[in-house]
């Protein structure tokens, strides 16, 4: 282990473990437990994989009403619960606990229900995200959220994380394509929240869960909108002579009115990477690659293609190449959609970073992004949705070198510290999990961090479940409860007040 | 006699809260109070007024993204916003006509706390789908900043969202930051005549689920169609609209897919842009309902549901509706002084689900019987554990969602 700290194991709770399993045992039944070593290894790590903890015992529910039990149970004897859906997180939210058990939702892997005329789609969490649109494009349709994992990550793990992907800019992050959800809370009780409606009633709670990263409640069922398949998408290809100049592309691009499907840029690095890997004409010679797809009508793809040709050129750009056909059309996202394996043949290990900032910063942050690396000697690839500002420099290290792990965290810790420094946020699509933790207060006060622990104590006030993850340090619920109230005078003589 | 505090600077605001959790006195948080007489009354003795916290503060077209005090009315954010060729892509409506207020009331803050979205909220999203950021002192007198002001963000939980459509009742707004959206360059309005209820829901979703684009769906049955007749609108009988924004070609072209899919031996016209745009802000508030003593209700139900839900209740007592969100909003106008709140809601329990607001009645009633869905036990449970750590003295907007918090 690195740098980052977990909560320290509860020793009462190690001391019984074969009891908890063998309770466990009872919930669910069959292969629903793991408790060997070899059988809980693959377990152990997520997609943020510089970091490895093995659970004290696994359990894989298969019905609502083991999950309920199973937290209940965890409940009741003070046992912590790590929420797990595919495990492709990056930034280490479902790094079991050594003192918890891990709760795959895996074997919750079912569609429920296909509903075209209120476009909507009922499955289960562990279902995948492409297996959603593979499950209703013979209609026609799709789910418009498209992370680079979609063919393994699970919507579960897509509410859990607030997942985006390159269609995030004209479509929404999960949060705006989610109808409702049914979840357990850590009590075992099982709530549902909206449904095929439009608004779900009361406080959005559909709101807290999507991106809450397994802290406040294990969700059992998904509802999702899925949307009619644009009549036609075609793609420029562009190359500019710097990211600066792609940048200030992008920014005339939305001036002008126009919302590509999706907008992404990948510098010099990312770009022959890429080419490297898949081999499909990327213009190695170019300082930025843009790739604007756009969607709709024919008519409308035409025009507006047209305008982001005139636009580029405008810009200087250096090669520009339209699509003619699907297939060239998946030729250009190709690269971009394999930029991290690429990254990987390259260099024995890498960190995917994952910062927000304003579009206009982008110039800044890429000129001092070139400056951080020389000063923490790593090289760093840049793949990033141009469209909404959302960055993902890849950090390339080696592992088996001495303190180059550290230094790769600390590259990637200035830059997002950059991204907030710019207006931005630490984390437009991964998560905070583990691994952005500690920079939380980079970006919020304590009465921020603390207004937001409070949210967790109204659904989990033992704080059971998946602790250790988003928050630097746990504060005890009652102690976040306490009240300075001071009594009396009216402090403020000079409020308007009639 | 109460007070009314005016502040200036969120300090202020902070200070009112401080001030009337030390004394146990509650708030009740207004703007413009155009949407006072929504939801439960407030029980407070006091008047925590948010309009002296107003103005933009950072609009960067560029960006997409504006930022505002909540005191801001929202026709001048919509001003702001037209002089750059955006806008609210939420559509929020306007409350004000049906309630019995002047139009183009209401500020920023109002609009987040009721999460007003209008018709487009179809295809755009609600109110709460375009917030990024907020900034909000809690009952505990804590200022506490939140989200950011950037689209793609999951730094923490999504607290902006969570407090929209929370009617003031967890923590009051001191700044707030949105998406905004290129306006659309022209409109045109596919209006199919004389279809039923049943028959226009079904019309309404098929062009939903086509790649038409349809930003907007909405049926006004004959009652409805000819109160806006009244109103001036060009309608005779059933009128089932389907909204298409966009580029010139693009809105034509889209025009006669629809046509082809939908038009076969029906009676099809087109509205064009200013008369459509007036048409769809007539749906958006309501104004069928405008000016009687109807009491209103909003029912969210899933879009195939809403013909079902009024069929049922049609037969059982006098009532008008309307739909918009391609049937899964349903305006429902019931004469007389009972709102059969349980009948109602047992429709749409028995139609898969969703939830009614009363949006339009009298004090007492809205004291009376719940304005807003009951909740099973385990999630009010839940709502009030999630108040209880954001205003445990009850400071905030008291009862105004729901008894006793």
């Amino acid at each position: 282990m690195s740098g980052i700290a977990m909560p320290k194991p509860d020793e009462a709770v190690l001391s019984r473990r074969g009891e908890i399993v063998r309770a466990l045992k009872e919930m669910v039944p069959g292969e629903g437990v793991i408790d060997t070593d070899i059988g809980m290894r693959v377990y152990e790590t997520d997609g943020f994989n510089a970091y490895r903890q093995m659970p004290m015992v696994v359990v894989l529910p298969e019905t609502v009403e083991q999950v309920s039990a199973v937290l209940h149970y965890c409940h009741e004897n003070g046992v912590k619960v790590v929420p797990r859906g595919a495990g492709t997180s990056l930034s280490g939210g479902a790094l079991p606990l050594g003192d918890g058990v891990l709760m795959s939702m895996m074997k919750f892997n079912k569609v429920l229900d296909i509903d075209a005329a209120n476009r909507a789609v009922v499955a289960q969490p562990g279902v995948t995200n492409l297996g959603i649109t593979r499950a209703v494009e013979h209609l026609g349709f799709y789910y418009a959220p498209d992370p680079s994992s979609q063919i393994a990550c699970s919507i579960g793990g897509n509410i859990a994380e607030n997942s985006g992907g390159v269609h995030s800019l004209k479509y929404g992050l999960t949060t705006n394509n989610v109808l409702g959800l049914e979840m357990v809370l850590i009590t075992g009780e099982v709530i549902r929240l909206g449904g095929k409606h439009l608004d779900s009633e009361g406080y959005d709670l559909l709101a807290l869960m999507t991106g809450s990263e397994g802290l406040l409640g294990v969700v059992t069922e998904v509802t999702v909108r899925i949307l009619q398949k644009p009549e036609t998408a075609r793609a420029a290809l562009v190359g500019f002579p710097s990211s600066e100049a792609g940048g200030q592309c992008v920014a005339e691009i939305i001036g002008a009115g126009i919302i590509p499907g999706g907008m992404e840029m990948m510098d010099e690095l990312a770009i022959n990477f890429a080419e490297d890997f898949v081999n499909v004409g990327y213009p190695r010679e170019a300082g930025a690659l843009l790739i604007v797809e756009l969607d709709g009508p024919e008519a409308e793809v035409d025009h507006l293609l047209a305008e982001v040709e005139a636009i580029a050129r405008r810009n200087g750009a250096t090669s520009l190449r339209v699509s003619t056909s699907e297939e060239e059309r998946l030729a250009f996202w190709a690269g971009r959609k394999s930029a991290f394996p690429a990254v990987g043949r390259i260099s024995p290990d890498y960190l995917c970073m994952d910062g927000t900032i304003p579009r206009r910063a982008l110039p800044q942050v890429l000129a001092r992004m070139r400056e951080l690396s020389e000063k923490h000697g790593l090289r760093c690839a840049n793949v990033f949705h141009a469209g909404d500002g959302n960055l993902h420099p890849l950090i390339l290290y080696d592992a088996n070198k001495p303190g180059e792990l550290e230094r790769a965290e600390d590259f990637g810790a200035d830059i997002l510290r950059l991204c907030v420094e710019v207006g931005g946020v630490l984390t437009g699509e991964h998560g905070v999990g583990i691994e952005k933790r500690d920079l939380m207060p980079v970006m919020f006060s304590e009465d921020d961090l603390k207004q937001q622990q409070r949210v967790k104590c109204a659904f989990d006030p033992k704080q059971l479940l998946n602790p250790g993850k988003v928050f630097p340090e746990l504060h005890r619920c009652a102690e976040l409860g306490r009240m300075h109230v001071s009594k009396g005078q009216l402090p403020f003589p000079d409020i308007p007040r009639f | 006699m109460p007070d009314t505090f005016k502040p200036r600077t969120a300090e202020e605001a902070r200070d009112v809260v401080r001030w009337a959790m030390a004394e146990h006195e509650p708030l009740e948080i207004v703007g413009q109070a155009s949407k006072r007489a929504i939801g439960r009354p407030v029980q407070a003795g006091h008047l925590l007024d948010m309009s002296g916290l107003a103005g933009i503060e950072l609009y960067e077209p560029e960006e997409l993204v504006l930022t505002a005090l909540p005191g801001t009315p929202i026709a001048e954010i919509e001003a702001a916003l037209a002089a750059s060729n955006q806008e609210l892509a939420f559509d929020p409506l306007d409350y004000g006509p049906l309630l019995g207020n002047p139009a183009g009331q209401g500020t920023l803050g109002g609009v987040i706390a009721a999460n007003l979205a209008g018709s487009k909220r179809l295809k755009h999203g609600a109110a709460r789908d375009h917030v990024l950021g907020m900034d909000a002192v809690s009952g505990r007198g804590e200022i506490f900043h939140s989200g950011g002001r950037v689209v793609k963000n999951v730094t923490g939980y999504d607290l902006p969202r969570a407090l929209t459509g929370s009617w003031g009742t967890l923590a009051v707004a001191t700044r707030i930051t949105l998406k905004v959206l290129p306006r659309a360059q022209t409109e045109a309005t596919f209006l199919l005549s004389g279809l039923g209820d049943a028959e226009a829901a079904t019309t309404m979703t098929t062009a939903m689920g086509s790649s038409a684009e349809v930003s907007a769906a909405a049926h006004l049955p004959a009652a409805a169609a000819q109160d806006l007749a009244a109103r001036g609108h060009a309608l005779s009988g059933p009128a089932t609209l389907l909204r298409l924004e966009g580029f010139g070609p693009s809105v034509d072209y889209r025009f006669e897919r629809l046509r082809a899919l939908l038009g076969a031996g029906r009676s099809v016209s087109r509205v064009e842009a200013d008369a459509s745009r007036a048409l769809w802000r007539a749906v958006r508030d309501a104004d069928a309902f405008v000016g009687t003593d109807d009491l209103v209700w909003r029912l969210s139900v899933a879009p195939t549901a809403g013909a079902s839900v009024v069929a049922q209740l049609a037969g059982r007592f006098a009532c008008k509706a309307f739909y918009d969100w391609s049937g899964g909003l349903v305006w429902l106008a019931v004469p007389g002084a009972d709102a059969r709140a349980e009948a109602i809601r047992a429709a749409i329990a028995a139609c898969g689900g969703g939830h009614a607001t009363l949006v339009r009645a009298p004090a007492p009633l809205r004291s009376s019987i719940p304005v807003f869905q009951p909740q099973p036990a385990p999630l009010a449970a839940l709502a009030a554990r999630l108040k209880e750590q954001f205003d445990p003295h009850g400071i905030l907007n008291p009862g105004r969602m729901t008894a006793g918090h």
